[in-house]
């Protein structure tokens, strides 16, 4: 079973982000690779592990989301597959998913994984998208994953539960946080991951036009939220928990 | 007139549902012309409460196909309605199927696709908010389909205009190339006590409480409150301390209480979305640059686990 991954490169979401125009600046934040990706990345090792096949990450960015790509490969995954290109710079929900979609179909596959959404966008439209793309259903939120028989079986996470759902493949797949724990790279996987196979493609390798890359959302404004009213902080010095019983109290809520 | 449509989600208990109702209202006041699409068991009937609520039309189905299978369906049946009746904008709440359905429409229909809105200015112009609600991003939506935007809850308090809709049967044949994942079985935990969306006071706990049996720390406290409940953030519920239910935020619930008392929480972004616009915040934290200070009306710099006992006392004294 050969599978992709989808993979995307945020700026560290544990340090404060900067924005220039209303967009993030990918340029001088600490960058990771989404860690809402590496549960998708380990999904996918454990299904090969256990049925063979290969995992091909494949990811859209400017050139240095290839560090995003090598971190899973060193994580396991066999190859890579990164689409760069100027012309994509402010790209969309959509054009991202035209891309990605394009990616997958030129890699080839039998499943495609990806997080639920990104931890720096939170947009969560392009696995559905992709899907649509290529043609293909979505088994989207699964807490938990396997293939049996050629069929996905999914745990779909719901606002009061969850519910299984059966899916024939080929199939996208987006799965929780939480789905599995991530596993670290080895320094044996950071050594091999150097020497494994990475396709760089522009749009026109994948058959697309400028127009195909073109956003149809653009910034109109920035502007900052009226800001909460400055509230009282304190160190507790034994005292805290009677001034928030009476602010409790004040509300009228006890 | 602009055509606003509100693709509606219909099971009358779900936070969908109530969404729907939102931006329902929502549309009403922008002035266009309002209808809802609403598929499913239970259609016919969720568009009469759609109808109070602003929609003028509401094409309706209760074929249970939509309901058995994830987003192929819906996508194929509101691609449909779209290719006849051209809307401007089509407006869904952010849950998790309605956002499926978005994400198959906007590559059918070269429909640009908005999510986390938190309010529509006009029928080409979105409105989200980042970084935890810091800053308000104004989006300019453009192409050739229907701009589809992704609501989050309560944006907008659901108020009844006391119309009625015209209630306009689907009845659309679905490909078996669009019945692909399939619900085979639901399942779902009872829930106890008042559910978060309706609390009027929520005592919620992060990674600082440092052990899931420290959550009953903070169920002792709730138990005082009248209308409370526990909640969570999204690295307590992904470690397994408790379950998905009590999540709060970005991919949990959205929550409004009079007042939330963050315990042990640090602030991230994820969290912040889903509760900063309680009426007023109270924060526990030990680190006193945790990001939570910056939305508290009062901040307890101090540590949650001696706090919070010595504060379920001084409730129940002030109870007396």
């Amino acid at each position: 079973m050969n599978i992709c991954v989808c993979v995307k490169q945020i700026p560290d979401p544990n340090n404060p982000y900067e924005l220039s125009n209303g967009r993030l600046r990918r340029d001088v934040a600490q960058n990771v690779l989404d860690p809402g990706d590496e549960f998708g990345v380990e999904a996918a090792l454990q299904l090969v592990e256990a049925q063979g096949g290969e995992v091909t990450v494949v990811s859209m960015g400017p050139d240095k989301a290839m560090d995003a790509i090598r971190r899973a490969l060193s994580m396991g995954a066999h190859k890579g597959v990164l689409v760069t290109d100027d012309a994509l710079a402010g790209a969309d929900a959509l054009v991202t998913a035209r891309v990605l979609a394009a990616a997958i179909k030129h890699a080839g596959f039998d499943l495609v994984i990806a997080g639920v959404e990104s931890t720096d966008g939170y947009t969560g439209t392009v696995p559905g998208t992709v899907a649509e793309l290529l043609g293909v259903p979505q088994a989207t939120f699964a807490k938990h994953l396997e293939v049996k028989d050629g069929t996905l079986h999914v745990q779909r996470q719901t606002e009061k539960g969850y519910d299984d759902v059966e899916c024939p493949l080929p199939a996208v797949v987006t799965v929780t946080a939480g789905v599995n724990e991530p596993r670290y790279p080895t320094f044996k996987g950071i050594m091999q991951a150097k020497s494994k196979p990475v396709e760089t493609l522009k749009l026109s390798d994948l058959g697309l036009s400028a127009d195909d890359a073109k956003a149809t959302q653009t910034i109109a404004e920035v502007t900052p939220a009226p800001p909460r009213g400055a509230g009282e902080k304190f160190e507790d010095d034994g005292s805290g928990a009677a001034k928030v019983a009476d602010f409790l109290k004040e509300a009228k809520v006890i | 007139m602009a055509k606003i449509w509100v693709y509606g989600e219909t099971a009358p208990d779900s936070t969908g549902f109530k969404t729907t109702l939102e931006i329902l209202t929502r549309a009403r006041a922008l002035g266009g012309d309002v209808s809802a699409v609403a598929l499913g068991p239970g259609s016919t009937e969720a568009a009469k409460a759609f109808g109070e609520h602003g929609a003028a039309t509401v094409y309706a189905s209760d074929d249970a196909v939509y309901g058995e299978y994830i987003a192929g369906p819906a996508a194929h049946a509101l691609t449909t309605l779209i290719s006849e009746h051209t809307p401007d904008i089509i407006l869904f709440p952010m849950t998790y199927d309605a956002r499926d359905v978005a994400a198959r429409v906007s590559a059918k229909t070269n429909s640009t696709v908005l999510s986390n809105a938190v309010d529509v200015l006009d029928e080409q112009t979105g409105q989200t908010a980042i970084f935890g609600g810091a800053q308000i991003v104004k989006v300019a939506l453009e192409g050739t389909g229907p701009k589809l935007v992704l609501i989050r809850p309560k944006s907008f308090e659901a108020e009844p205009s006391g119309g009625t809709a015209n209630v306009v049967p689907v009845n659309i044949e679905i490909p078996d190339a669009a019945k692909g994942a399939k619900r085979t079985q639901k399942h779902e935990v009872e829930a106890t006590g008042p559910n978060l969306e309706e609390a009027s006071v929520i005592v919620s706990g992060g990674r600082g409480l440092q052990q899931p049996e420290n959550f009953k720390l903070l169920e002792e406290l709730a138990a005082l409150i009248p209308n409370s409940a526990v909640g969570a953030t999204r690295a307590v519920v992904d470690a397994g301390w408790v379950p998905y239910a009590m999540q709060i935020g970005q991919t949990g619930k959205t929550v409004k209480p009079k007042v939330y008392i963050a315990v042990g929480i640090s602030g991230a972004t994820q969290h912040i979305v889903g509760m900063k616009s309680s009426d007023r915040i109270i924060a526990i934290n030990k680190d006193a640059e945790a990001p939570i200070f910056q939305l508290a009306d009062l901040g307890v710099v101090g540590d949650a686990l001696k706090v919070v006992p010595k504060l379920t006392e001084e409730v129940k004294a002030r109870k007396g």
